[in-house]
């Protein structure tokens, strides 16, 4: 019954219907920009309502699965979209750019990442992924007179391409192999002794997931969009995409492949301290911020995947609870390097701010809060997200893997030390701009979360987390 | 000699390593990477379509369908995208695109 299926799919109408209405009126009303924005906050805080209240259940013949992961993170994954509008229309504003275009395309991914985190079966999960990524290559062009945005939109489009080829080959393979494309007969034959072929799939398939979620040795497009893509729209890549991949790589993975869990463990742990490996040495001779921060997303992407490698519903939890604070942080850091500009120059490398503290105190300590949390410096949230993933893998057994992610993370606290370093001690680079408010204030409520909000929301979001995790079929 | 499922699998990878290549080798024209994106998503239907045909089963099939219409939409933003870097710069080599190192 179509009816009592669309039940189960309301985020996804309300989320459909919301983005091509307000395209109509920006075709009409191109002036109505703020319209346009507003009603896309609208629209998607009603999907994170409609998630959060809807009826646990599997849809469509098994196409969309509406159960507490699912719910988990789209309330999560739709809010993060919800921040990005206010965050990104003014700044894209003051650049000239005044296009409607901007919000609708944010709730096009997030109606894309909605289904990425609800999928069941393989045709879901590919429509899903593309819809997102296309969204998301437009929006890394969006400021469409910048050379550099327009190179990173092009490179984001031609890896990202390729990845979803592979992905898709992966898919096919799996088909062929399980002779259905819904998780649950995937399971069945993939705990079957002879599933070479299925498992030959399997690793196409993390490929193309390892490369949506800029894991190494997938990364190499990472450092380069981040660098030249709109740093409003950095903030938004750099969070609710990468939960809803690491939400689709642990449905796939526990749901679709329970049985062959033995295999992607392997292949998950070599991704995961490659990873943190990378994101540890490489990002030390970075300059440049927002090229610091990819190779540092590209090191805690490593630790969401050791939780998940866990192969545990543990392991689960701590990779969702890890997401959710690393993505406050990176939301935060970004709004904060969209709020700092020198003469109307945007200041993006670490010279840039020197002497920060002096000039802007609230901006500067946000920062620091921000780089000493995705340090893993107690009492930051950062913290916490470590320690979660770290205790799943010591009960998995994961030992080795475990202490070589310290290592990693001792390294790394190079980089985030020097650019405290930096805007503490050195002199300053001059006077800059005052901030604006929207940037300023996502700002400042990112790092209050970091700290001290995080320990209150701990115990509710560990609550979360677990009933989440428990929903995927993993023990 | 009777062509089986093994033939269109064979056709389908090598295709699909082409695709992969093409990629990765040219070192002259962007357009020649949309065309090889192209090649490989087409190397996926070979794949999904001679599966259903073996099994018996339609589902690969509708499969090769969203793909193709995927497709079509991810050259559209594609050739966007080319189009906003060709304004920027006048040129569309391969070698041009490396504004951003390291």
């Amino acid at each position: 019954m179509l009816s009592a299926d669309l039940a189960y799919a309301y985020p996804e109408v309300i989320l459909a219907v919301g983005a091509l209405a307000l395209l109509v009126v920006g075709a009409f009303a191109p002036k109505q920009t703020a319209l346009v924005g507003g009603g896309s906050v609208l629209v998607l805080v009603a999907a994170a309502i409609a998630s959060a209240t809807q009826p646990f259940g599997v849809a469509f013949g098994g196409g969309l699965i509406s159960d507490a992961a699912a719910t988990f993170s789209k309330v999560a994954i739709y809010l993060a979209s919800a921040i990005a509008i206010p965050l990104g229309q003014p700044w894209f504003a003051r650049r000239g750019v005044r296009a409607f275009e901007f919000p609708v395309l944010i709730l096009l991914a997030a109606l894309g990442m909605g289904m990425m985190a609800s999928a069941g079966d393989l045709i879901s999960l590919y429509v899903g992924v593309e819809l997102h990524s296309l969204a998301l290559y437009v929006l890394a062009a969006m400021h469409r007179d910048n050379a550099k945005a327009s190179e990173a939109g092009l490179k984001y489009f031609v890896l990202g391409a390729l990845s979803s080829g592979l992905l898709l080959y992966g898919s096919s393979l799996i088909y062929g192999f399980a002779g259905s494309t819904l998780f649950p007969d995937i399971a069945a034959a993939a705990g079957a002794p002879d599933n070479t072929g299925l498992l030959f799939g399997l690793v196409f398939l993390i490929c193309g997931l390892a490369f949506k979620v800029s894991a190494a040795p997938f990364h190499m497009w990472t450092p380069d969009v981040y660098e030249g893509a709109p740093t409003p729209v950095v903030a938004f890549f750099a969070a609710a995409p990468k939960l809803a991949a690491m939400m689709l790589f642990a449905r796939v993975l526990a749901d679709g492949f329970a049985g062959a869990t033995d295999q992607w463990q392997q292949v998950l742990v070599a991704i995961s301290l490659i990873s943190i490996a990378v994101g540890a040495f490489a990002g030390l001779v970075q300059k440049n911020l927002k090229r610091l921060w990819a190779y540092s997303s590209i090191a805690n992407i490593g630790y969401a995947l050791l939780g998940l490698a866990s192969g545990t519903s543990e392991g689960v939890q701590g990779m969702l609870v890890f997401m959710i604070l690393y993505m406050i942080d990176v939301t935060g850091f970004f709004a904060c390097l969209a709020a700092l500009s020198r003469q109307g120059r945007a200041m993006e490398t670490i010279d840039d701010m020197a002497g920060l503290i002096k000039e802007r105190p609230a901006l500067g300590f946000a920062i620091t809060i921000f780089s000493l949390s995705a340090l893993g410096l107690p009492p930051f949230s950062g913290f916490f997200a470590k320690i979660a993933v770290f205790k799943a893998a010591l009960d998995a057994g994961l030992w080795g893997v475990a202490v070589a992610g310290l290592i990693g993370s001792v390294v790394a606290a190079f980089y985030y030390l020097r650019v405290i370093k930096v805007m503490w001690f050195d002199g300053s680079a001059g006077a800059t701009d005052k901030p604006p408010m929207e940037a300023n204030a996502i700002a400042i409520a990112s790092a209050a979360f970091a700290f001290p909000i995080v320990i209150v929301a701990l115990y509710w979001l560990n609550d979360a987390a677990a009933t989440a995790a428990q929903a995927l079929g993993l023990v | 000699m009777i062509i089986g499922l093994e033939h269109y699998l064979a056709v389908a990878a090598i295709l699909f390593t082409i695709g992969v290549f093409g990629i990765f080798v040219n070192r002259k024209n962007i357009i020649v990477i949309l065309m090889s994106v192209e090649l490989m998503l087409l190397a996926v239907n070979i794949n999904l379509v001679a599966f259903s045909v073996y099994l018996g089963n339609l589902t690969g099939q509708i499969f090769a369908m969203f793909v193709l219409t995927v497709a079509a939409a991810e050259a559209a933003v594609g050739l966007a995208i080319l189009v906003t870097f060709f304004r920027n710069r006048g040129d569309i080599a391969v070698d041009d695109a490396s504004m951003m190192k390291g």
